[in-house]
């Protein structure tokens, strides 16, 4: 009885188990944002444009270098509404017409479409062709209109267009006959019907047009020459005058067209300013009167008074960014300048004709990490007692996008953490005594009325707003972003590199900004470009009391034979602990499977003359280096001509300087592939730091094939010449995709396959022993998906138990690759509806639990598909055994289960890059996805296996333990008395 | 047997005997009562006795053979249930393989107990005993190739290379597109 009575319960757990081990990972709804966390950015601002109407919110309309047009509340910072246009759609300008129609230009000046303000909707879209490619230039001029209808005035593709701002429609378009003509400027005076077009031609000389801005008809064109040529740059200091420099840079050019008449007047440089050396630049700014130029790095304000006299107004040393003028009355037009002095900004609001009156005069304290100010946008509102107060919208050298109002900071936005080019994780520290629960949990009452709402909720007492306050109380827990390393290894740092050179440390929690540090400025680099990030030091076994650090690897200057920058920066504190100017440019970086006893890892930096340098410079590193100095190669692949290149080390280095750090290479190997029918595509290695658990795979007969598992793999993709262009600019005879897998410390080819009528691009991931890439098949019409398997057959006769029981044998002991590889493959194809942005799969502390390919499909989603679906051993009717083993039948195509999007709901826009790492706990991995947008999550390839999830009811083990002691003492006591009974009979 | 004692007095002890002396032969102190001659009863008595032994100590034996016999019937049941559950690892194929495996070890264990009851000087258990534990042993390989057949024990090399790490490589090779 006893044993029925207990069977029956677990039997029930059992099958509670079972049913919760299905394949599909789902969340559900009260579980979004426990874990996860997505941020929404737009990327650094490019041009604003305010929309302050007295109806409505007040807002600002934003375009950006990652093709963002943004509605942004003013009051706060948050985004209305957003738009991401594609990577090949820049947008050129953006205005807002009628108050209501946001219109942006955009794809080189041929697509101009209309937005609805408050909602974001597309109103309308017009494609505005032209006989050449050209500046794009934007007008919405406030008072000009054509039968009721306002006007756009666009010019692009060298051809002027007039388009109606209700429909889109082109009222009229006017080409110009001049050879070479560049226009430089379109000008529409305020309150008159005529549109200027002023440009160069040739070099030397200067052309105006006299357009009718009702019907596009030419009134006149006149051109002048000046002998000594023009700098592309104009700038506009009033309708009828335009400034330029000299060829040269040293002469200001006024240059008016008044009346049609083109009239120069040439000022030397060195006339109205008295130190000046070097060429000059224009700044672009749209300020009546006044235009400005920069010398070296001096900003100097100038004047434009009377006819074409010129005089100095201001000499800023600072770096200075300039506003567009802002008109506040009939006559007035205002204009901003900001100044960066140490750790303050100078903000300064003038009216363009009064240059010695401030309207405006306010210094504000700036984080130091936010560097210079780049633009500044302004805007006025009127006070209660009717004198203008101004709004400035900054844009900072890290991207950041600010709001300054009253001299104070009204809201920020960290825009740079749309363009991150690296990311890279590090560890929390350990939790130290200080750090109390206390400080966490407000006071004991908070504490318990916590637990008491808690309590109801799982006796399921909870009204909806215990509920949402449930709810709430979950997704703010503050154990999430607690700055300490935990169990299970779910809190890390991720430290991001943004394209504008600035680091971030993300909390993985809830993603909060721990960090920030701009990349310095060093006398011997004034603008380093940040390039990797590569853990330089991470502690765990030795040096425990040393904070982790990175190594950002940066260039000075766009050429790839800069010379590069090295900068050590701690993980803990964002502090750069040691900045290195090489004398070197770094081409390539390879971080060694070495590391020195303070856990610093040894890097090989390759130069542009082919010498390694080995990094750090300390005679420990040279002697680890030393001991394994013949084992050490690197490759080089040259995708523009097609090559893959091996080379070993030779000696150190022979040059004037004894440098024995440096050392010299020869060449080994190369793989040339056929110039005519292949070029390089894409090129994967398995991650450095992955684990693999086994060598072994087990099949359902418990037979064994052994993983050929090599650092030194290199998967290539190559197609033809042909079929490098878009997707189906070839017929599919003329296009072929090869696949090889090559051995890189050798230079052998393992495996090569081709693929006919398919073409790239190529969407590779490598991980232990297979490789899954992603191309179009030009036959199918669809995109398809493979898989190459590599397993070792020189180590499958290790088939003998006693001897692998007794250990005699040579499985773990160490390989070198210059011994003859046996290797099979099998390899396998589906089709895939997605066309894929980037291909990352999971990782796990020990690689013990299985993994899923994370796939950024073109929706800017995160799709997680079981590696189990990409397996080549599928066939269309597995036997028993495979069943069993896990296999699953063979369709032609891979299926998209709605449930397996790990963004769920979300989008992660413009996705760039997806990142996994390992959590402690194996069963879990961290997943960190980029683009415009962040979205962070933790994932469980086989689900949690070695934890209880975060919805185990504790509740119901506490009562069933309850409830099963008391059974115990019940039955116990029956059992007693009846025995009693018993013996009395 | 209780004796009931006491003291009265102090110098005079009685007792009164209250054991049943009806069937065990009480001491000869005591005559008989007339007409009763002891030896005659006492002769009988003993040959009925041997009989009823040796018909126990048969009964004893037989049933011996039976108890050793009985792990049989109870092996073919196992088989059979093993046969039902199949060649696949889940919780019932498990249960009873184990089942199996734990019966004959248990029942091994307490062969002595076993036989106890028929333990006899005359009955001869080795026998039943070696039968029993030949069964028992029976019932247990067929439990280990039970376990075998679902893959649980490790007689293949899989078994043994499942958790070898992957060999480690002599050369290192970097690099890759210059950044």
């Amino acid at each position: 009885m006893a044993i029925r009575s207990f069977f029956v319960p677990f039997l029930l757990l059992v099958l509670w188990f079972y049913s919760s081990l299905s394949p599909v990972l789902s969340l559900y709804e009260d579980q979004v944002g426990l874990m996860d966390w997505h941020q929404q950015y737009i990327g650094k601002v490019k041009q604003a444009v305010f929309s302050t109407q007295k109806t409505g919110r007040r807002r600002v309309i934003v375009s950006t270098e990652e093709n963002v047009i943004a509605s942004l509340d003013l009051r706060h910072g948050e985004i209305f509404w957003r738009h991401l246009l594609g990577s090949n759609d820049v947008i050129d300008g953006i205005d807002i017409g009628l108050g209501k129609y946001v219109i942006t230009l955009s794809s080189g000046g041929s697509i101009l479409r209309s937005w609805n303000l408050p909602d974001g909707q597309m109103v309308w879209e017009s494609f505005l062709q032209g006989p050449k490619h050209s500046k794009s230039l934007l007008l919405l001029p406030t008072n000009l209109k054509i039968e009721k209808d306002n006007v756009i005035v666009v010019f692009s593709n060298d051809r002027l267009h007039a388009v109606s701002c209700i429909d889109g429609e082109v009222l009229w378009k006017k080409d110009f006959e001049t050879e070479s003509f560049e226009t430089q400027q379109v000008i529409q005076p305020p309150g008159s019907d005529l549109i200027y077009v002023v440009g160069f031609a040739a070099s030397s000389q200067f052309e105006m047009y006299q357009i009718n801005a009702r019907n596009g008809e030419l009134l006149k064109h006149e051109s002048a020459i000046f002998s000594s040529g023009f700098l592309r740059e104009l700038s506009l200091v009033s309708s009828e005058t335009v400034v330029a420099l000299d060829s040269t840079g040293s002469i200001l050019l006024t240059i008016s067209f008044q009346n049609g008449e083109i009239s120069f007047q040439q000022t030397p440089i060195s006339n109205i300013v008295e130190d000046s050396s070097g060429p000059a630049v224009i700044i672009p700014s749209s300020v009546p009167g006044i235009f400005a130029i920069k010398i070296n790095s001096v900003t100097i304000f100038i004047r434009v008074i009377g006819k074409g006299k010129l005089e100095v107004v201001e000499k800023l040393n600072q770096e200075t960014a300039v506003s567009n003028a802002l008109p506040i009355s009939e006559s007035q037009q205002a204009f901003a300048l900001v100044q960066h002095a140490g750790s303050e900004i100078h903000l300064v609001a003038k009216l363009a004709h009064d240059w010695d009156a401030n309207l405006l005069k306010e210094s504000i304290k700036m984080d130091q990490q936010r560097g210079i100010p780049h633009k500044v946008f302004i805007n006025n509102y009127i006070r209660t007692d009717r004198s203008h107060g101004f709004r400035l919208l900054i844009v900072m050298e890290d991207h950041s996008l600010l709001l300054l109002q009253q001299g104070a900071i009204v809201w920020s936005r960290e825009d740079g953490l749309a363009s991150i080019i690296d990311v890279t994780a590090s560890e929390l520290p350990v939790e130290r005594d200080g750090v109390s629960v206390a400080k966490v949990e407000h006071n004991l009452f908070e504490w318990l009325k916590g637990h008491m709402l808690k309590l109801k909720g799982t006796l399921m007492l909870a009204s909806p707003e215990d509920v949402a306050a449930i709810q709430s109380m979950r997704l703010k827990s503050s154990e999430k972003s607690k700055m300490a390393r935990d169990h299970n290894g779910f809190r890390k740092l991720l430290i991001v590199l943004t394209r504008a050179g600035k680091l971030f440390a993300l909390h993985t929690g809830d993603g909060h900004i721990v960090w920030s540090h701009l990349l310095h400025k060093s006398e011997a680099c004034q603008s380093p470009v940040g390039l990797n990030l590569y853990q330089w030091q991470v502690p765990h076994h030795h040096a425990l009391d040393e904070n982790p650090s990175v190594l950002v690897i940066s260039r000075c200057g766009p050429s790839s034979d800069a010379p590069g920058v090295l900068s050590f920066v701690d993980t803990y504190t964002g502090k750069e602990l040691n900045s290195l100017s090489l004398d070197h440019a770094v081409v390539q970086v390879i971080p060694l499977p070495h590391t020195d006893s303070t856990e610093q890892r040894l890097h090989l930096l390759i130069d542009s003359d082919k010498h390694a340098h080995l990094y750090p410079k300390t005679s420990e590193a040279l002697g680890i280096f030393k001991r394994e100095f013949s084992n050490i190669y690197w490759y080089s692949v040259e995708d523009h001509n097609s090559i893959i290149k091996g080379h070993a080390l030779k000696c150190k280095c022979t040059g004037e300087v004894a440098d024995e750090f440096c050392f010299d290479a020869r060449d080994l190997w190369s793989v040339v592939f056929p110039s005519e029918s292949e070029k390089i595509t894409a090129t994967v290695t398995r991650k450095l730091n992955e684990m693999v658990h086994t060598q072994a795979k087990v099949m359902a007969d418990q037979d064994v094939m052994y993983k050929y598992i090599s650092r030194n793999l290199l998967f290539v993709a190559t197609v033809a010449p042909k079929g490098s262009g878009e997707i189906g600019s070839v017929t599919p005879e003329e296009s072929w995709l090869v696949a090889y897998l090559i051995d890189i410390v050798t230079g052998r080819i393992l495996y090569r396959v081709t693929h006919h009528g398919a073409q790239g691009p190529v969407h590779a991931v490598f991980s232990e022993n297979w490789v899954v890439y992603h191309f179009f098949n030009l036959r199918a019409h669809r995109y398809e998906m493979s898989v190459i398997e590599i397993y070792d057959q020189s180590r499958a006769d290790n088939k003998d138990v006693w001897k692998l029981v007794l250990g005699k044998h040579n499985l773990t002991s160490r390989i070198s690759l210059f011994s003859r590889p046996e290797v099979i493959t099998k390899s396998q194809s589906y089709f895939f509806t997605h066309s894929v942005k980037a291909i990352a799969v999971t990782s796990t502390a020990k690689g013990i639990t299985s993994k899923q390919l994370l796939i950024g499909t073109i929706g800017d989603q995160v799709l997680a598909l079981d590696k189990r679906f990409l397996d080549p051993r599928r066939s269309v009717n597995p036997t028993q055994a495979e069943k069993e083993e896990g296999i699953i039948p063979l369709t032609d195509s891979l299926p998209i289960i709605p449930q397996s999007y790990v963004t769920h709901a979300l989008r992660v826009e413009g996705l760039r890059g997806i990142i996994t790492v390992p959590a402690k706990l194996e069963s879990t991995t961290l997943v960190f996805a980029h683009g415009v947008d962040l979205f962070f999550t933790q994932l469980a390839p086989s689900r949690t296996y070695d934890s209880l999830t975060e919805d185990f009811s504790y509740a119901l083990l506490l009562i069933t333990i309850v409830a099963l002691v008391a059974a115990i003492f019940v039955t116990w006591r029956l059992s007693e008395r009846k025995e009693l009974q018993d013996k009395w009979r | 047997m209780e004796k009931g004692k006491g003291v009265m007095g102090s110098g005079q002890r009685w007792a009164v005997d209250f054991s049943d002396n009806s069937t065990a032969p009480s001491s000869r102190d005591i005559l008989d009562p007339l007409g009763f001659t002891r030896a005659s009863v006492d002769q009988d008595d003993s040959t009925v006795s041997r009989q009823k032994k040796d018909a126990e100590s048969n009964w004893k034996a037989q049933k011996a053979w039976e108890v050793a016999q009985a792990p049989f019937k109870n092996l073919l049941m196992m088989g059979f249930m093993m046969w039902m559950a199949g060649n696949t690892v889940h919780l019932f194929s498990i249960g009873i393989t184990f089942s199996a495996l734990w019966q004959p070890i248990s029942a091994l264990q307490g062969v002595g107990k076993v036989f106890e009851p028929y333990k006899d000087s005359k009955v001869e258990l080795l026998g039943p005993k070696l039968l029993f534990i030949a069964l028992n042993l029976g019932g247990l390989a067929l439990g280990v190739w039970k376990l075998n057949t679902l893959g649980l024990l490790p007689t293949h090399a899989s078994d043994w290379v499942s958790s070898l790490p992957p060999a480690q490589e002599v050369e290192y090779s970097g690099g890759g597109i210059p950044i």
